[in-house]
C-alpha cells in the first residue's frame, strides 16, 4: 500500500496518479458524449455556416457578446415562452467552439434569427438606445467602418478548411471546395456589421417554432 | 443518455460509474483501518511551519462519505445515470418541461380560449386581457415598438392612430400574424433637383416650415408626372392595401427633415415587420392585436 507520505515526495508519482484522477473523470463525463446521437448528429435543417455567418461568427466572438449574450435556451416553460423552443445538442454540431454563454445581461440570442429585421439590428447595434431606450448594451457603430474582407474574413478560406475538418472527423456534411473558393466573393464587400447581422439573422432558426 | 450509438457505451458508462463509487468506498474501509499516531507529525515540515499530523479522519466527515456512497447508489436507481438505464422514475428534463407545460397552459388556456372566442373590440375593452395583452407587447413588441409603443425611426408609432397597412382590428391581426414587407423603390434617376421639389412637396403637404413654395410647386407637377401617384395615390393620401404610407397626415416613420425626405426618394426604404403566428400562435395574437387597438383608441380619445 502506498503511504500518502511517499506519494507527496515523489513528483513523478503524484504527477501520475493526479492524470489518473483527471483521465478517469474525462472518460466518464466527456468521452461517452462522442458517442451520443443527440450530441453528434445535426438536427434537421442545421448547416454549416455560410462564409458570411462563419465570418459574422468570429465578429461575435471577437466583440465578447458572448459575456452578456448566452445562446442557451433552457427547457423552462419562462424561457421558451419568450425565446422560442428549448435549445437542442443537435443544433450546436458546427459550432467549434460553441457560444453558450454563461451569464444574460441582455437577452439570450439562440433563436434570434428573424426576430427583427435587418434594419432593426443595424440601428440597434449602430446605437441600441435608438430603439430600445432602455438598453444598457455598448455602441458597436464602427463595426460599419471596416469592411469584412480586411478582418475576420482575411483568412476565411482557412477557417473553413479548419470547419471542414471537425465536420469530416464525425462525417457531417460540410463545405465544398467550391464553397471555399467562393467563400472571398460570398463576403465581397460587406462591413463587419453586415456580416455579424447575417450571422445573427441564421441563429436557431431550424427549431424555431414552439413544440 | 439513451442514445448511444451502440451498447458498448452503455456498459462503458456503467462500468466507470459503479467502479469509481467502489473505489470511493474501498478507499473509506482502507482509511477505516489505518495506523494511525495522533499526536505525533509526519515529521516533515513545509513553509517553515506547516506540519502534518496523522490522526484519524473524523467521525462525522467519515459518516458523511458514507451517506454520500449511498446516495449515489439510491441516486442511481431512481434518475438516469447508469448509461442507458433511464431510472425507476424516468425522469427527464423534457418530461419535467411538458409537465410545467401543461400545468400552467391548464391555467391559462381557458383564458386564451375564452379572448380568442371573442371579437377584438371586445377583447380591447376587457381589462384583464389587455394586462396580458401589455405584458405580452413588453415581452415581444417593445425591441422595435418602443415600451410606450410610440416606436422609432423606422418603426412605426402605434399610437399615433396612422395607419400604414390599417388600423381596423382585423388588419392589425394580420399584420401582427403574418408580417409585414414595406419596399419604397429608390428614385435616384429622378435626378437630385426633381427629388429636391419632391422633397419640398411633400413637407408643404403637412404644412412643415421652411417649404421652398416654387420648388413645392415644380415638386407637385414631378409628384403627379411619375410613378409616386402609383402607390401615395393622386391626393398622396396613400394605400393602405400596399403599405404605401400617407404622406400628409404629419406621421412620420423616417422623419421630416429635407435632408431626411430626400433620402428616402433617393435611396428608397426597405422594411420588414415579422410575422409572429408561427411562434406566438393565434390566441397570444389575437390579444396583442386587441392591445394594439387599445393603444390607438386611447390615443384618439386624448386628442
Amino acid at each position: 500500500m502506498i503511504k500518502h507520505d511517499q506519494i507527496e515526495k515523489n513528483v513523478g508519482l503524484l504527477f501520475i496518479l493526479t492524470l489518473f484522477v483527471v483521465i478517469w473523470g474525462g472518460l466518464l463525463e466527456i468521452v461517452p458524449l462522442f458517442f451520443q446521437k443527440s450530441t453528434t448528429t445535426p438536427v434537421e435543417g442545421v448547416v454549416p455556416y455560410s462564409a458570411e455567418r462563419l465570418a459574422g461568427r468570429d465578429v461575435y466572438i471577437r466583440e465578447g457578446c458572448y459575456l452578456c449574450h448566452s445562446q442557451m435556451i433552457r427547457p423552462f416553460r419562462a424561457e421558451t415562452e419568450r425565446y422560442g423552443h428549448y435549445s437542442v445538442a443537435g443544433e450546436y454540431v458546427y459550432d467549434h467552439p460553441f457560444q453558450w454563454g454563461s451569464k444574460r445581461t441582455g437577452p439570450d440570442l439562440h433563436r434570434v434569427g428573424g426576430r427583427y429585421s435587418d434594419e432593426w439590428h443595424r440601428a440597434h447595434l449602430i446605437n441600441p438606445r435608438d430603439v430600445v431606450p432602455e438598453s444598457n448594451m455598448p455602441a458597436f457603430a464602427f463595426l460599419a467602418n471596416t469592411k469584412a474582407k480586411d478582418t475576420v474574413g482575411a483568412d476565411i478560406e482557412a477557417k473553413m478548411r479548419l470547419m471542414r475538418s471537425y465536420a469530416n472527423l464525425r462525417g457531417l456534411p460540410t463545405y465544398s471546395d467550391a464553397d471555399i473558393k467562393g467563400a472571398k466573393a460570398a463576403i465581397g464587400d460587406k462591413t463587419e456589421l453586415d456580416v455579424l447581422i447575417a450571422y445573427l439573422q441564421g441563429m436557431g432558426t431550424a427549431l424555431g417554432t414552439m413544440k | 443518455m439513451s442514445d448511444f450509438v451502440n451498447n458498448f457505451w452503455n456498459m462503458y458508462v456503467i462500468v466507470i460509474v459503479l467502479a469509481g463509487i467502489l473505489a470511493c468506498a474501498v478507499l473509506l474501509i482502507v482509511q477505516g483501518k489505518a495506523t494511525f499516531t495522533p499526536g505525533k507529525t509526519m515529521g516533515h515540515v513545509w513553509d517553515e511551519t506547516l506540519e502534518e499530523y496523522n490522526n484519524p479522519m473524523p467521525k462525522w466527515w467519515s459518516w458523511m462519505f458514507v451517506i454520500t456512497v449511498v446516495f449515489s447508489l439510491v441516486y442511481l436507481v431512481l434518475f438516469p445515470g447508469l448509461g442507458s438505464f433511464p431510472g425507476i422514475l424516468k425522469w427527464t428534463s423534457v418530461g419535467q418541461y411538458k409537465a410545467e407545460r401543461e400545468r400552467m397552459d391548464a391555467v391559462v388556456r381557458p383564458l386564451f380560449d375564452k379572448y380568442a372566442a371573442m371579437d377584438i373590440r371586445a377583447v380591447a375593452s376587457d381589462k384583464q386581457a389587455m394586462e396580458m395583452g401589455k405584458r405580452m407587447f413588453l415581452t415581444y413588441c417593445m425591441q422595435c415598438h418602443g415600451a410606450d409603443a410610440r416606436g422609432a425611426k423606422g418603426f412605426p408609432n402605434l399610437t399615433a392612430g396612422a395607419w400604414l397597412y390599417g388600423g381596423e382590428p382585423e388588419q392589425i391581426e394580420t399584420t401582427i400574424a403574418g408580417g409585414r414587407m414595406g419596399i419604397m423603390p429608390s428614385h435616384e434617376q429622378l435626378g437630385a433637383e426633381t427629388i429636391k421639389d419632391l422633397a419640398n412637396y411633400v413637407r408643404s403637404l403637412s404644412g412643415l416650415p421652411g417649404v421652398d413654395a416654387a420648388r413645392a410647386a415644380r415638386g407637385q407637377e414631378a409628384f403627379a408626372n411619375n410613378d409616386c401617384v402609383g402607390c401615395h395615390g393622386p391626393d398622396a393620401k396613400g394605400m393602405q392595401a400596399i403599405g404605401a404610407p400617407n404622406l400628409t397626415d404629419k406621421v412620420w416613420l423616417y422623419g421630416s427633415s429635407e435632408a431626411t425626405i430626400i433620402e428616402t426618394i433617393t435611396k428608397g426604404r426597405q422594411n420588414k415587420m415579422p410575422a409572429w403566428k408561427e411562434f406566438l400562435g393565434d390566441a397570444k395574437v389575437h390579444i396583442l392585436a386587441a392591445y394594439v387597438f387599445s393603444l390607438s383608441q386611447g390615443q384618439q380619445n386624448a386628442k
